[in-house]
């Protein structure tokens, strides 16, 4: 039989894929300071800071945007 | 504006750390919503979204080829139109993809009028493959196929205008825009759903891995592109064409050239040519 391409039957399969080992630094939220701009929400590159702005470290590959496009510098980076 | 909360990329994806690319397509799709069937072409987005047997789609998802977006994009409209199926269709591809590769499969689904929305992640080069020049590299970049030298200084020729060349197709709606506006550039793709017929949407999206700057960076490049008037946002709707957004005090060029390592080679007099067209086009557009 000729193989006529390829299929994935699981949408979303990458969250298997916990890119959160790549990480250096880690942004560390003060929720106190937040003024619920939604910044880093739109910006992460993962998509893994929810509404609440809880970050999913399963997957933060820690590229720094969050924190840098902070208005209020809520987000610190750290290493660990 | 409403924006969704939903996410249709999933994490998990190999986008490099701060890839715009990913940025760009999760903005798209929250605009769009979950009634969305996409296409790819080849090209980081479509290697990073789709390692066998993984996806990160949450929405249907087809890749066919790399110069064949466009016309993929157009058999799923037209075969979804046949069953009756109201879904939009929209295709992701890069600037090879769209300025090179794929142009003349682009320009044929424009001509033929699909009902589909195309939006070309435009990083200025072959990133995938190891940043060779791609039509849509700026005048003065470094990439591993235009590098400085003693013969060479970069690369050589100007932007390749792709918006420009969808517009003179007469479609209904051009749009540019940049990850790093997302409002302005969720608001075009909301416009691009609700028009009937072509649109094409080129979004400027930095590549923290190919122009060479630290990737907490790359919405603030995106940004210095915007406000130094080095990348314009506009659209063109029915032929009448409007700025959509002017920066309040363009800043110099040389402050987006100097924070990126593909411009670095440059000499004074060479950023100087490259104020000065970036000058004229400003004047030109009252930014």
């Amino acid at each position: 039989m000729v193989n006529i391409g390829a299929c994935v039957k699981e949408p979303g399969s990458t969250r298997k894929n916990k890119t959160g080992s790549w990480r250096t630094f880690k942004p560390i939220l003060d929720k106190e300071k937040c003024i619920d701009c939604e910044n880093c929400v739109l910006f992460c590159p993962e998509g893994c800071i929810n509404k609440d702005y809880d970050i999913d470290y399963d997957y933060c590959k820690g590229c720094g945007i969050c924190a840098e496009e902070c208005p209020v510098k809520a987000i610190k980076m750290e290493r660990g | 504006m409403e924006i969704r909360e939903e996410e249709f990329l999933a994490p998990g994806h190999r986008g490099c750390a701060g890839c715009g690319a990913t940025v760009g397509v999760r903005l798209a799709l929250k605009a769009l919503g979950k009634n969305t069937v996409a296409v790819s072409a080849t090209g980081c987005l479509e290697v990073i979204t789709t390692p066998y047997p993984e996806t990160a789609w949450d929405i249907p998802w087809i890749h066919v080829a790399f110069e064949n977006a466009a016309a993929v994009a157009s058999g799923v409209e037209r075969a979804l139109k046949t069953q009756g199926k109201d879904a939009q269709v929209v295709a992701f591809a890069g600037d090879g993809g769209t300025a090179d590769i794929g142009l003349q499969a682009l320009s044929g689904a424009m001509e033929r009028g699909h009902n589909i929305i195309y939006i070309c992640y435009d990083n200025e080069a072959y990133m995938n493959t190891g940043v060779q020049r791609s039509g849509a590299t700026p005048y003065g970049a470094s990439t591993t196929t235009s590098p400085p030298g003693k013969e060479s200084f970069g690369e050589d020729k100007p932007k390749k205008n792709i918006p420009m060349i969808m517009a003179a197709h007469g479609v209904p709606y051009v749009a540019t825009a940049s990850i790093s506006y997302p409002e302005d550039f969720m608001k075009k793709v909301q416009k691009a759903k609700e028009i009937d017929g072509p649109a094409y949407i080129h979004l400027h999206q930095p590549c923290t891995t190919g122009w060479g700057f630290d990737p907490s960076k790359t919405i603030e490049l995106g940004r210095l592109a915007v406000e130094t008037g080095s990348w314009i946002l506009y659209e063109i709707e029915d032929g009448e064409f409007h700025v959509t957004y002017r920066p309040l005090q363009r800043k110099m060029v040389d402050e987006y050239l100097m924070a990126q390592k593909r411009f670095k080679h440059l000499t004074e007099e060479e950023r100087e040519r490259i104020q000065h067209n970036v000058d004229a086009l400003c004047t030109e557009l009252k930014i």
